[in-house]
């Protein structure tokens, strides 16, 4: 790899050993994709993926330590993933000892974020692009994050150019203020080795097409054809939303950092067909295979005709308008049972801003009204502890499903088991 | 025997038995309960070929690591732990999330390695099954016995 003078300084100790480190990482890791230069990260703002102190990680915190300690802090102010842990959420008095256990770290890690650049204390969310947080991107910008749902939304529906990085390589990113060039910081990365045709007959559920998507594709770049047909050809926040949950399910079943969706995101609007590569390869999607999908998901609850105990939506964060849609969904549908809460302890999760904006509505008292508890954490990072594992837990997430022993249900299954049926 | 030939993104010697994933190595759901078990074993409910299975100490023969960007860190911790893989073969180019592990493994860590290697091609994977014994060069050579 070309450096800089001043990249080559850094390299050479320049700037301290622990800096020094931080530079050999970031060529290291360059050169294993061909990489011949770095270039200027130039969003605002970086976003992190480790925002939970698991005493297990301690490898990472002493790492970090070390960071602080030689003053290598992160050039840019950055958000982070949600926090993994609230008491608000129902759980036994084990399963909170247990907790307290597991992220006994968090508030040495926290007080670390805070030094290393952390932009605030609300800035804890996997949906740092919205509004109500404000790391957006613009296109075109270079960015050092991680989190596979941010980057995938960034670099999708946003335009922005960002690899999947890992946590730890994110944040000497936004330390050392410029990432090796490769893959999807590139025009030829950029372009799409599968052609997905959508021949359903409706729109499909969001979180079982991303999941189908990403199996398939695994790390490549997919053309979705059709679903403009269902989500328009305009941006809106219904389109957003849905690009939101569609991408972390690629995200999460599979490794796709870049989708294109014919006429309406934007390099697919700009360049249409041509972002496609010769000989790509053709994935053709239909109701049948969304069901093989759906019907391959295992279930590993202890008992499988367990009742549930815990309803989580919101991974990755629910957006205002979610919020809002899912309290009229089970206002009318409690009305519909006779019902006047919801049968299963039912959780909906979203970032602090949104939980704001959301409480200065009417919909927060009738949310609560209904049972629902609305929180800010990470229902994956939560159920990470063992008195969780093999609960039985519902969701529609998709990334939900794939990190934790929750099973999935599509939304309107959701609805159903949530308000009439309990099971 | 078989020798394949690959390219070291992380060097090291190794002889450890072969456990075998054909499909992607979804590194969160698979050892994030790493920490609370004696020896690390897969947990991702989604990969029928490793669920359950020991991975501490073995050579994980696999296509690529896919999901949660956590995956570098996870790797990381792993191999500073001792509860790693004893190293990682790779049959395809290597992502990045499994990159950015054994590269931090490489730098920040004196005492621990994790031997790395990718582009062995897709008859390494075709042919190497549970249970054989590995052995990998400094080179990039891995030789499959069984």
């Amino acid at each position: 790899m070309e450096l800089t003078k001043e990249q080559q300084a850094i390299l050479n100790g320049e700037k301290g050993e622990t800096m020094a480190k931080v530079m050999k990482t970031l060529v290291q890791y360059g050169e294993v994709f061909g990489a011949e230069k770095m270039v200027p990260v130039t969003s605002d703002y970086g976003h992190l993926v480790l925002s939970f102190g698991l005493t297990f990680l301690g490898p990472v915190f002493d790492l970090y330590q070390k960071l602080i300690d030689e003053g290598c802090l992160a050039g840019q102010k950055f958000t982070c993933d949600p926090r993994p842990y609230d008491k608000n959420v129902p759980q036994s008095l084990l399963q909170k000892a247990v907790a307290k256990f597991v992220f006994g770290k968090q508030t040495r890690y926290e007080a670390q974020l805070a030094k290393l650049g952390l932009l605030g204390e609300d800035s804890y969310t996997c949906t740092c692009y919205l509004d109500e947080i404000g790391n957006t991107p613009k296109k075109g910008d270079v960015l050092s994050w991680a989190e596979s749902s941010a980057v995938v939304y960034a670099n999708s529906v946003l335009g922005a150019r960002c690899n999947r990085n890992s946590g730890i390589i994110e944040l000497f990113g936004s330390i050392a203020g410029f990432v090796p060039y490769f893959g999807l910081l590139t025009d030829e990365g950029r372009k799409a080795d599968w052609i997905v045709e959508l021949q359903t007959t409706k729109c499909p559920d969001a979180q079982i097409l991303g999941s189908a998507i990403g199996m398939k594709v695994m790390e490549d770049v997919p053309y979705v054809k059709g679903l403009d047909r269902y989500l328009g050809t305009e941006l809106t926040d219904a389109a957003k939303t849905y690009l939101k949950d569609f991408g972390a399910a690629t995200a999460s079943n599979g490794a796709v950092g870049l989708y294109h969706i014919d006429n309406l995101t934007p390099e697919a609007k700009e360049q249409g067909e041509s972002l496609i590569k010769e000989n790509a390869k053709v994935y053709i999607i239909d109701d049948a295979e969304l069901q093989r999908v759906k019907d391959g998901y295992p279930c590993i609850w202890k008992n499988k005709d367990a009742t549930p105990k815990m309803c989580f939506l919101g991974c990755p964060h629910m957006t205002l308008e979610q919020l809002k849609d899912w309290t009229d969904k089970i206002e009318a549908a409690l009305g519909d049972a006779g019902n006047e809460k919801v049968l299963v302890p039912t959780v909906f999760t979203a970032s602090t801003g949104v939980i704001k904006e959301f409480n200065k509505t009417p919909y927060a008292d009738r949310l609560k009204k209904t049972g629902v508890i609305v929180s800010y954490i990470c229902p994956l990072m939560f159920m990470d502890n063992p008195l969780w594992q093999g609960q039985p837990v519902i969701t529609s997430s998709n990334k939900l499903r794939t990190y934790t022993t929750a099973r999935f249900y599509n939304n309107d299954e959701i609805l159903r088991i949530i308000t009439k049926e309990g099971k | 025997m078989k020798e394949f030939k690959g390219r070291v993104i992380a060097a090291g010697e190794v002889t450890a038995e072969a456990v075998v994933t054909k499909q992607g190595f979804n590194t969160l759901a698979s050892m994030q309960m790493m920490f609370i078990q004696s020896k690390t074993k897969c947990v991702d409910q989604s990969n029928p070929d490793l669920y359950k299975k020991l991975l501490q100490g073995k050579a994980l023969c696999l296509p690529q690591t896919i999901g949660s960007t956590t995956g570098g860190m996870f790797l990381y911790s792993a191999v500073k732990a001792a509860k790693a893989p004893a190293c990682l073969l790779f049959s395809k180019e290597i992502d990045s999330l499994a990159a950015a592990g054994a590269v931090l493994a490489d730098v920040w860590s004196d005492d621990a390695k994790m031997p790395t290697i990718d582009k062995l091609g897709d008859a390494f994977l075709d042919y190497v099954q549970d249970g054989d014994k590995i052995t990998v060069k400094a080179d990039g050579t891995v030789i499959v016995e069984r």
